[in-house]
C-alpha cells in the first residue's frame, strides 16, 4: 500500500530533476557536435569520424562487449572507462583542424581517429 | 602479458608515489603503518566496489557521474593534504620540542594520520578501480591467456610497490632537519596538483566552463603521458595543456596553504612564547 505513493513521489521527483537538468544545460548541448560510436569485438565502429573545427564535440561511445573498455586519447586529452553494455559520454572542447587519434586503453588493437576540418 | 604489466604498472605507479611520500611524512609517528595500511586496504576495497558499479556511476548526472565522482574525491584529498600541512605548522614545533604530553601528541598525531590515511585511500581508489576493471575483463575472457595476463598484472603491481619503496627510502635519505620542509613542499604541490586535476574533471563534465582556454602547450617538450610527464603529473600536477582555470586554482591552493600555515604557525609561536 505504501509502495504506490512512494513510487509516485519518486517518479515526480525524478521528473522535476529531469526538467531542471534539461533547462540547465541547453546551450552547450546545442552547440556540441555529437559523434556516436559503438565498440564491439574489440573494435570501434566507425573507426574514422569527422567533425567541424571550433565547435565542442561530444562522443557517445556504446560498449557492446562483455568487458569494460577505456576510451582514451592523448591529443584529445580524454580518458573514460565505459563499462560493459553501457554508453559513455565524453566531452571535448572546440578543436583546431587536424587528426586526433583515440584508442581503447585496455586493448591496444582498438584504434580510431577523428578528423577535424 | 606485457600489455597487462604496463597497464597495471601505470596505474599503480601514481598511487605508489603518493603512498611513498605519505610514509616519509609520517616517518616518526607511532602506529602509522596501521593507519596507512588501513588506507590502502580501504582504498583497494572501495576500488573494487567502484569498479563493480562503474556502469551505474557513469549514468549519474547526465553521463558525467565518473567525472564528478573523481572531482569530488580529489577535492577531499586536497582538503586533507592542506589540513595536514596547516596542522603540522601549528603542532609540529611543539611536538618536536616535546612541550606537549606524549598522550596528547599521539592523539593529535592520529588525527593527522587519519587525514593522510584518507589521502592514501583516495589515491588507491582512483588508480585501483581501473586495474580492477581491466583485470576483471581479463578474468572474464578466455582462460588460456588469462593466466599470463594475471602474471603480467601481478608483476605490474609488484613494480608499483617498488616505486613506493623507492620514493620512501629516497626521501628518508634527506636529513631529518630538512625532511620536514621537503615533505611540506611536496604535500603542498601534491594538493595543488590534485586540485587542478579536479578542475580538469569538472571541465570535462561541462560544469566548469569559464576560463577554459588552454594557456600553453608543452606536449612537444614534455608529453604528459611519458614517464617523466606522468611522474611530474602526480607530484606537482604537471599538465602539458593547462587551462587558465587550472593555473588560477593551482596558484590559489599554494597561496591558501602558505597563508594558513603562516597564520597558524605564528599563533603556535606566540603561545609557546607566552608559556615560556
Amino acid at each position: 500500500m505504501l509502495a504506490v505513493p512512494m513510487m509516485t513521489r519518486l517518479t515526480l521527483a525524478a521528473a522535476v530533476c529531469g526538467i531542471a537538468m534539461l533547462q540547465a544545460a541547453p546551450s552547450r548541448a546545442q552547440q556540441a557536435t555529437e559523434i556516436r560510436l559503438t565498440y564491439s569485438n574489440g573494435q570501434f565502429q566507425p573507426s574514422q569520424v569527422s567533425a567541424p573545427a571550433d565547435k565542442p564535440i561530444s562522443f557517445r561511445v556504446k560498449n557492446l562487449d562483455a568487458k569494460a573498455m577505456e576510451f582514451e586519447s592523448t591529443s584529445l586529452r580524454v580518458e573514460k572507462v565505459v563499462a560493459a553494455g553501457t554508453e559513455g559520454v565524453i566531452n571535448v572542447r572546440a578543436l583546431k583542424p587536424g587528426r586526433y587519434e583515440f584508442y581503447d586503453d585496455f586493448n591496444d588493437k582498438a584504434r580510431g581517429a577523428l578528423t577535424v576540418q | 602479458m606485457l600489455a597487462a604489466l604496463i597497464i597495471v604498472f601505470r596505474e599503480v605507479f601514481e598511487a605508489g608515489l603518493i603512498v611513498g611520500i605519505v610514509l616519509a611524512v609520517t616517518g616518526s609517528v607511532p602506529h602509522r603503518n596501521r593507519w596507512i595500511g588501513g588506507g590502502v586496504l580501504a582504498g583497494a576495497l572501495a576500488a573494487c566496489i567502484v569498479a563493480a558499479f562503474t556502469g551505474a556511476l557513469s549514468q549519474l548526472f547526465a553521463g558525467m557521474g565518473q567525472e564528478l565522482f573523481n572531482a569530488a574525491i580529489l577535492g577531499v584529498a586536497v582538503v586533507m593534504l592542506t589540513w595536514h600541512n596547516v596542522w603540522m605548522a601549528h603542532h609540529g614545533r611543539e611536538m618536536a620540542g616535546e612541550l606537549r604530553q606524549v598522550g596528547q601528541a599521539v592523539a593529535d598525531g592520529s588525527k593527522s594520520l587519519l587525514a593522510l590515511a584518507v589521502v592514501v585511500g583516495v589515491a588507491v581508489l582512483r588508480e585501483g578501480s581501473e586495474v580492477a576493471l581491466f583485470l576483471y575483463g581479463v578474468a572474464a575472457s578466455d582462460g588460456g591467456s588469462a593466466l599470463s595476463l594475471a602474471i603480467g598484472g601481478f608483476t605490474g603491481l609488484v613494480l608499483g610497490a617498488g616505486v613506493c619503496l623507492l620514493t620512501y627510502f629516497g626521501l628518508m635519505r634527506i636529513p631529518a632537519r630538512a625532511l620536514f620542509a621537503t615533505t611540506t613542499a611536496l604535500i603542498t604541490l601534491l594538493a595543488a596538483g590534485m586540485a587542478t586535476q579536479a578542475v580538469a574533471f569538472l571541465e570535462r563534465a561541462n560544469w566548469l566552463t569559464s576560463l577554459d582556454t588552454v594557456v600553453w602547450d608543452t606536449g612537444w617538450l614534455l608529453p604528459e603521458n611519458g614517464i617523466a610527464g606522468r611522474t611530474l603529473h602526480t607530484l606537482i600536477g604537471y599538465t602539458d595543456q593547462p587551462t587558465e582555470m587550472q593555473l588560477v586554482v593551482y596558484a590559489a591552493v599554494l597561496l591558501a596553504t602558505f597563508m594558513l600555515m603562516r597564520l597558524t604557525g605564528s599563533q603556535a609561536t606566540d603561545r609557546a612564547v607566552a608559556v615560556g
